[in-house]
């Protein structure tokens, strides 16, 4: 579980994170949604440990971080995974060694045993014959897969995901989407994920935390978002024509 | 004022380079990368601007003797002087700064922009270490480079020499072998070392630390060359003030 306490974050005379607080369970996943700018990816990176907050606290099931040694921090690390916009794959590296690289880092496992690992997570993310190919040679959904086969290959207690579908045609994304989703469940860790997509909020937002301006405006869940009254939160979520038809369309249903 | 912050992030980047290494088994394939690209890869490049600088020296000290008192052997004696002392470790240097400068500015710049720095990062690995220290390592071996320079500049003029017709092959090796004083070699050595180090850690500085996209990187490229050659030349003039005077 990761607890986020009144965190501040500053660029400058740029106030970006103004007061947030919010929880994060383990087995659920979350998502962080808002407009550009709203300061979704500077509280992604607070949580990642790549900002340090001005002030309040993010604690990983009870540990502050700020707390923590420099070994402490990064013991803490090797235990998160993270999928970025980008993929962020190592370019020089083939899939099957960019998946194999946190291995390589952090275990004492032998070839072998790496391999079969690799092998068992490629597999799990839906791509079996992808090994030797470069990054490069590989499509945006294909890279996105690699880059949650990575996160997921040492066994993370959290994974972040910093808008993992986007780029990505809506089948795709609904794909990927449902990967994290069953990860999540599968591993019984904590995911925070960072979206502006009302599809991936309907399929898989069992906990949804809505910042704007770097104030969090509101918090719940895919249920609860068609039913809030929260302007700012309408004023989003139902801003295209699509979305505003269902909401009509749960509501009369509802009623 | 932002210049001073740009030498304390350069200093403080160098001994956090240092800190937290990467597992050996991963360094050692690291090393060997760095190894081919920075200086296995630069072999072609300086074997051929040597010999022809070489050449180039030969021919303009041979153009400009024209008093016949004095001997000449002169030719070659001057060729070995400055392909030793300036030519090859820092003429080679400034050229190095340009296509090794921008591979180590333009490959890390561009980890940054596509955020595998912060890859690393999150994963708990000391991205300086990991990116900058085995580019460190591979460039200790640019001596080697030097030496080849060296060598293959006095081959130069030797062959401008011989084949343009400014004296003969016996009056060239006569003009290499006199007065060789073996300190000027040590100078050489300390000099190239030293710009060894420039060439890893200037590059690398502003790779790692820039921000922005892929224009920036062009941007980060640029700035590397000019900084790394001034340096170069700032610590070439110290260095031989101190070394040599």
């Amino acid at each position: 579980m990761i607890e986020v306490t009144n965190v501040e974050k500053s660029f400058g005379d740029a106030h970006i994170l103004k007061g947030i607080s919010t929880t994060f369970e383990k087995g659920k996943t979350s998502l962080v949604i808002g407009q550009s700018g709203s300061g979704k990816t500077v509280f992604l990176k607070c949580l990642l440990g790549l900002f340090t907050p001005e002030s309040g606290t993010i604690s990983y099931d009870g540990k502050i971080y700020s707390q923590l040694s420099d070994d402490e921090k990064r013991n803490l690390r090797a235990k998160m995974g993270m999928v970025f916009q980008g993929s962020a794959l190592f370019d020089s590296m083939t899939i099957a060694e960019n998946v194999m690289f946190p291995l390589r880092m952090f275990t004492k496992q032998s070839k072998s045993e790496m391999e079969d690992r690799v092998n068992f997570v490629l597999n799990r993310v839906n791509l079996t014959d992808a090994h030797h190919k470069m990054p490069s040679e590989a499509s945006g959904g294909m890279q996105k897969r690699v880059a949650i086969a990575r996160a997921i290959v040492n066994k993370p207690m959290y994974l972040f995901c910093d808008e993992p579908n986007s780029g990505l045609d809506p089948k795709t994304a609904i794909v990927i989407d449902n990967l994290i989703q069953e990860i999540t469940d599968e591993y019984n860790i904590t995911t925070v994920i960072n979206s502006h997509d009302m599809n991936s909020v309907m399929e898989i937002g069992e906990k949804i935390v809505f910042l704007k301006d770097g104030y969090k405006a509101w918090e719940g869940s895919k249920e609860t978002i068609f039913k809030t009254d929260n302007e700012v939160v309408t004023d989003f979520v139902y801003s295209s024509e699509l979305f505003k038809k269902v909401r009509k369309m749960y509501i009369e249903e509802n009623e | 004022m932002q210049y001073l912050h740009n030498i304390g992030t350069y200093f403080l980047m160098i001994a956090e380079m240092f800190r937290k290494p990467t597992k050996w088994s991963v360094m050692r394939t690291l090393i060997l990368k760095d190894i081919d690209d920075l200086i296995i890869g630069s072999l072609g490049i300086v074997a051929f601007i040597s010999f022809f600088v070489g050449g180039v020296v030969t021919i303009q000290t041979a153009l400009n003797i024209s008093n016949p008192l004095i001997p000449k052997y002169l030719v070659g004696f001057a060729t070995r002087q400055s392909v030793i002392l300036e030519f090859a470790p820092t003429f080679i240097s400034i050229i190095m700064a340009g296509k090794v400068g921008s591979f180590i500015t333009s490959s890390i710049g561009t980890m940054r922009v596509t955020e595998q720095i912060d890859a690393l990062e999150v994963m708990g690995i000391n991205a300086l270490n990991y990116l900058v220290f085995p580019k460190f390592i591979a460039l200790m071996l640019y001596p080697f480079v030097i030496s080849i320079a060296m060598f293959l500049g006095v081959i130069g003029g030797m062959a401008a020499c011989v084949y343009g017709g400014f004296s003969t092959l016996e009056d060239y090796i006569t003009g290499v072998q006199t007065d060789f004083i073996p300190f000027h070699i040590v100078y050489a050595f300390i000099k190239t070392i030293v710009f060894a180090f420039l060439l890893a850690t200037i590059p690398s500085f502003y790779g790692f630390y820039m921000k922005g996209g892929a224009l920036e990187v062009g941007k980060a490229s640029t700035t590397s060359f000019v900084w790394t050659s001034v340096m170069i030349i700032l610590l070439n003039y110290i260095l031989t003030q101190m070394l040599l005077s």
